[in-house]
């Protein structure tokens, strides 16, 4: 396997392939504990309501790893992000039953910029609600 | 209470060395559901010009949160993590996090504000392997809600 995409066959606004991630209370289980983050916001729903939040959310940190998934998989090489950022802006809540949620992710190249990069700026939403702001990724290519 | 502005540009020891394994970045790729192979092959990684299998771009996460810790639990800036949440994440990395890598962190605290009885603060990790070479750095904004009143 190499990178699919090289530099020169991008322009700002190609789009990447939209991609939709579920999101289960498994799903979350097994991230805390890959993740070592056992915060019980994300797995314990009397904790989580005691707290305001509406349910169980997912990892901000999860929702961030999907979401640059976009990126990685148009790449092809997940060693070519060289910089990813991206602001939390709503919970993404996770009920529980067998479907959860989903995290809707879409991305568009917003502009080349030198030494063979390029920013993607990405969309995350779930249940029509934006879960990410800021959430952008420069890579860089062959 | 606001938290003490002398506290910005302070940073805190290095973390001991992390040593980063396949089979944890194995179970972090199928934790996110990612099954690229770079993750978990050594040759595919190396078909892409890596050493060994590269861990994913949000991994070195788990490390950086671990070491901001040492901040967040520091009883003289006096945060209450139990209103904290996560505001924003950036990284900026020199090279993927790798299978084999000895990491350590460096902690500084970037910034305080206060803003509509809200407590924001920036931290800085920046990691380095065993060479001494940066390897990433991650910033991380935490925001610390302000209690109800009694």
């Amino acid at each position: 396997m190499t990178a699919k995409i090289s530099y020169a066959d991008v322009e700002a606004g190609t789009e990447l392939p939209a991609q939709t991630f579920p999101v289960t209370r498994a799903t979350l289980v097994r991230y805390a504990g890959a993740s070592g983050d056992f915060n019980p916001i994300h797995w314990n729903e009397r904790f989580a309501k005691e707290v305001g939040l509406p349910d169980v959310i997912a990892h901000g940190m999860f929702t961030m790893a999907e979401a640059i998934r976009v990126v990685t998989d148009w790449v092809g090489d997940p060693g070519a992000v060289v910089e990813y950022g991206v602001r939390f802006t709503r919970p993404v809540v996770v009920p529980d039953d067998d479907k959860g949620a989903l995290i809707e992710v879409s991305g568009k190249v917003a502009a080349k910029l030198d030494d063979h990069t390029v920013r993607v700026d990405l969309t995350a939403t779930s249940d029509g609600q934006k879960v990410l702001g800021m959430a952008r990724a420069v890579v860089r290519l062959p | 209470m606001a938290l003490d502005q002398s506290f910005v540009g302070r940073s805190y020891p290095p973390t001991d060395p992390y040593e980063v394994g396949r089979e944890k970045i194995r179970e972090f790729a199928e934790a996110v559901g990612d099954a690229n192979p770079a993750y978990t092959d050594a040759e595919a990684a190396k078909a892409l010009g890596h050493p060994d299998v590269i861990a994913p771009p949000t991994f070195v996460f788990s490390i950086t949160f671990q070491a901001a810790g040492q901040v967040v639990a520091d009883p003289r800036l006096g945060l209450d993590y139990s209103r904290v949440v996560h505001g924003d994440q950036k990284f900026v990395y020199n090279r993927p996090v790798r299978a084999g890598d000895r990491l350590t962190v460096t902690s500084t605290i970037e910034k305080i504000r206060s803003m509509a009885g809200n407590e924001v603060l920036d931290i800085r990790g920046d990691v380095h392997d065993q060479d001494g070479e940066h390897v990433v750095t991650a910033w991380t904004k935490l925001v610390a809600r302000a209690a109800e009143e009694a």
